[in-house]
């Protein structure tokens, strides 16, 4: 059976309602109060994960705003999205948050920026608009201008507050102690160990949405590059795959090896500095310094094999912009045996240190259960035993040619969040290898026309280091950016967190977090 | 225990005596205004404005580029005709001033054809780098010694400046024997190094911890957006823009991200020991 008629029969409906505009990526229309039902069974029976739920304002062409769900059915190695047309009058839609969490911050959000009531959310409360946000300031709807918005007086924000005898909250944030990003954190404890952890995000909410749509798509590039830093290959991956997709651009076999390159680069880099800042946490100095050495002979590597240490400027529409000749590969090559032996002694020192081990084992469990439900992705969803993983389920770049294991770890503690990074470091090092090994002989980009299409849509997508990257991208009348939905893995893994913390103590809060290493920016945006 | 010892051993001093001893392959573009025939390809193809083009009174143009808006994409170097781009590798590099960034030429215009001839460079309005430099001593002057609390405060960063910020806090930089801790509070600290662009959503926080910190509170501004508001723009219903925006800035570190030596050198320029140059 075709995957049309697989998901025509899972969702109960004739099977020319489901349409496949492009290879791995299905749509379908459902009406506004058939949202729950369709979610219902996409889940059940499909098997599928919401990866992103965002809306458009569609009422100058259309006199709608849309809703749309965008769901990863791995099994089929295919995307579905649906869309349902929102009556502006009503401006409100059946939530699915209650049976779906993965929606809950999705469907807030869509409430923030657009207006549009998620009907029966339990907690319909503000996500990403401070309380000193005017009502009505609905910046991504198409009428909103991108102007600064006055502030309006109120509370501080509504915290659940904690009662009984020697209970009490800690304030952290957002300005911290260290060289992180800012987030606020209210713990409620009990003495040291903590009752419940809440958050408030969106201080470095930038507009970067709103800044899409008013940028020419071609410049859309740099700030993609700029949604996280950390993962500035994966966010300009993922938008120049949405625009390759939505323009039939097909890459270059060397480009699409090229990129592969970067994006296990990045990963390798990341999940380094990380295994450092792991020991940081903990006061283990020595192997806190050999990571930070190692990270830096990596990213001291990308600059000269690509010009910018956090390879910035690499990614283009159509390609890459660097091109790695021989002696640059067999330099890349070198590295790597060099790393390859540093990094195990490196992992050995830490897991061997019972000081170390005491610290991570069995420390910020994130269950089973609770990742599958909250629909945490990427690496934080490996580790707590979901195997997931795009490059697998829904291959970009040259992973489809590629032979690599997806490490699993049940744990779901900081142990299995360190080991799961030590262990995808070993399969970056068996990818970047095998495409060394394999270069293709082709150009390194091809041409782009200077025109998108009109009036298209396309999802592009990565599982850059920390999960998945997706970018949708709609195109308007005369073919420049209607929207652009950049949807981060931290933005999915936040409420990861919040679960994992319960139950430790406060000290242990820094290790905790970092073995998730979100990134504020790109779930604030 | 003893394999901890003998790994450290092993692994020796990673230090680099003299950081600044590099020469990148890349800085940031430099316009030859003797051979730019002002044709604006640069200028189009810039994604955040660094580089300006306009017409002014009576047959002349201006071009301008200016290092605190630019990401250093390098768009501008493969799109000039002329071949009019260097690039400069010194990663030193440092203002006490906005208009310090910018670097601006004057064409003129012939009526006839529209052909621009570089006539000569502008001098930035407000004081020069010496000039900046004496003034900023002479603030500080006594108060910083040499040694400096540095607290960081990301006002809306994508969070690569601190990823090079931490850097340089690693064993082959070690910022700390030049003298520079960063420090868990703004009370303890002399420096705020501020990444932004200040989101309307930190600029609260941001007065709070600069009123935090004691006199003299230096503010150094790191990265594109710090300096400018980078590609995230200025003024707009999210984004505030510059440092400058909301605090008195006394250094620019200007890169997208900055390198790690620069934003060493800004550290060494805000605690007096060096001066800023460009």
């Amino acid at each position: 059976m075709t995957s049309v008629a697989t998901v025509a029969e899972a969702l109960g409906v004739p099977s020319w309602n489901v349409r496949e505009r492009r290879p791995g990526e299905l749509t379908f229309d459902a009406s506004a109060a058939a949202l729950p039902d369709v979610a219902d069974r996409t889940a059940a029976s499909l098997g599928g994960r919401l990866i992103s739920l965002f809306a458009t304002d569609e009422r100058d062409t259309a006199g709608t705003f849309v809703v749309h769900q965008v769901w990863s059915l791995p099994g089929m190695r295919t995307f579905l999205r649906v869309s349902a047309a929102i009556d502006p009058a009503a401006a409100s839609y059946p939530s699915i948050a209650a049976k779906h969490p993965a929606a809950n911050w999705f469907e807030r959000e869509v409430m923030d920026f657009f207006g549009l009531t998620p009907e029966g959310h339990p907690n319909p409360v503000r996500v990403g608009l401070h309380n000193d946000w005017p009502e009505h300031a609905w910046a991504l709807r198409k009428d909103f201008p991108d102007a600064p918005v006055p502030r309006v007086p109120g509370d501080f924000h509504p915290f659940r507050p904690v009662v009984g005898e020697g209970v009490f909250q800690v304030p952290v944030g957002p300005v911290h102690a260290g060289i992180i990003e800012p987030g606020h954190f209210r713990f409620g404890v009990a003495g040291e160990p903590v009752l419940y952890l809440q958050l408030r995000l969106f201080y470095v909410h930038k507009g970067t949405e709103k800044r899409f749509e008013r940028m020419p798509w071609r410049r859309g590039l740099f700030l993609a590059e700029s949604i996280s830093g950390d993962t500035s290959v994966g966010h300009a991956l993922a938008y120049a795959h949405a625009l390759e997709r939505l323009a039939d651009i097909d890459v270059p076999a060397r480009a699409s090896a090229l990129r592969t390159i970067l994006l296990e680069l990045e990963r390798m880099y990341n999940h380094t500095a990380d295994i450092g800042a792991l020991a940081t946490d903990v006061a283990f100095t020595v192997p806190a310094s050999r990571g930070q050495a190692l990270r830096e002979g990596l990213v001291r590597l990308q600059d000269e094999l690509f010009g910018t240490r956090l390879m910035r400027g690499v990614v283009a529409f159509g390609g890459v912009t660097r091109d790695l000749p021989p002696h640059a590969c067999d330099r890349l090559r070198a590295h790597l045996r060099m790393y390859e032996r540093a990094f195990d002694e490196l992992i050995t020192l830490l897991i061997d240190a019972g000081t170390f081990t005491d610290r991570v084992d069995g420390t910020g469990i994130l269950g089973n259960q609770a990742a599958r439900d909250l629909g945490v992705v990427g690496m934080a969803a490996r580790a707590s035993g979901v195997d997931t993983d795009f490059r697998r389920d829904h291959p970009h770049d040259a992973y489809a040619g590629l032979r690599f294991d997806v490490p699993v770890e049940e744990g779901g503690d900081v142990r299995a969040r360190l080991m799961i990074r030590a262990r995808e470091v070993e399969q970056s090092l068996l990818i970047l290898r095998q495409v060394l090994d394999a270069m293709p002989d082709t150009a390194i980009a091809t041409t782009v026309p200077d025109q998108l299409p009109p009036r298209a849509a396309a999802l592009g997508w990565v599982e850059a280091w920390r999960g998945p990257c997706t970018h949708w991208i709609a195109t308007d009348d005369r073919g420049e950016i209607a929207r652009v939905k950049v949807t981060d893995p931290s933005f999915l893994n936040w409420p990861g967190l919040v679960h994992a913390v319960p139950g430790n103590i406060v000290p242990d809060f820094p290790v905790i977090n970092k073995s998730f290493n979100l990134s504020y920016s790109g779930n604030d945006r | 225990m003893f394999s901890i010892i003998a790994k450290s051993l092993k692994t020796g001093v990673l230090t680099e005596a003299d950081p600044f001893a590099v020469t990148p392959s890349f800085g940031f573009p430099r316009i030859d205004f003797t051979r730019c025939t002002a044709c604006e390809d640069c200028a189009r193809v810039c994604p955040t404005g660094a580089i300006q083009a306009a017409p002014t009174a009576h047959g002349e143009k201006t071009v301008s580029l200016s290092y605190g808006a630019c990401i250093q994409c390098r768009q501008c170097v493969a799109a000039c005709p002329e071949g009019a781009f260097t690039v400069s590798t010194n990663v030193e590099v440092a203002a006490y001033t906005r208009e310090q960034l910018t670097r601006t030429g004057v064409f003129d215009v012939d009526a006839a054809t529209g052909a621009a001839r570089f006539r000569e460079i502008v001098v930035n309005a407000g004081p020069s780098l010496s000039e900046s430099a004496d003034r900023f001593r002479a603030r500080i002057r006594g108060r910083l010694g040499r040694s400096l609390h540095v607290r960081q405060v990301d006002a809306g960063s994508c969070n690569a400046c601190e990823l090079e910020i931490a850097a340089t806090t690693n064993p082959l930089y070690d910022l700390e024997r030049f003298g520079v801790h960063l420090v868990a509070s703004p009370r303890h600290a002399d420096v705020l190094l501020v990444t932004g662009p200040v989101t309307r959503n930190m600029e609260i926080a941001l007065r709070k911890t600069y009123e935090a910190a004691p006199d003299p509170r230096v503010v150094v501004a790191v990265g594109a957006c710090g300096c400018s508001g980078g590609i995230f723009g200025e003024a707009t219903y999210a984004a505030v823009g510059g440092v400058d925006r909301v605090l008195p800035v006394d250094v620019y570190i200007p890169g997208c991200p900055p390198r790690p030596q620069a934003i060493l050198n800004g550290l060494l320029v805000a605690m007096g020991v060096r001066d800023a140059r460009l």
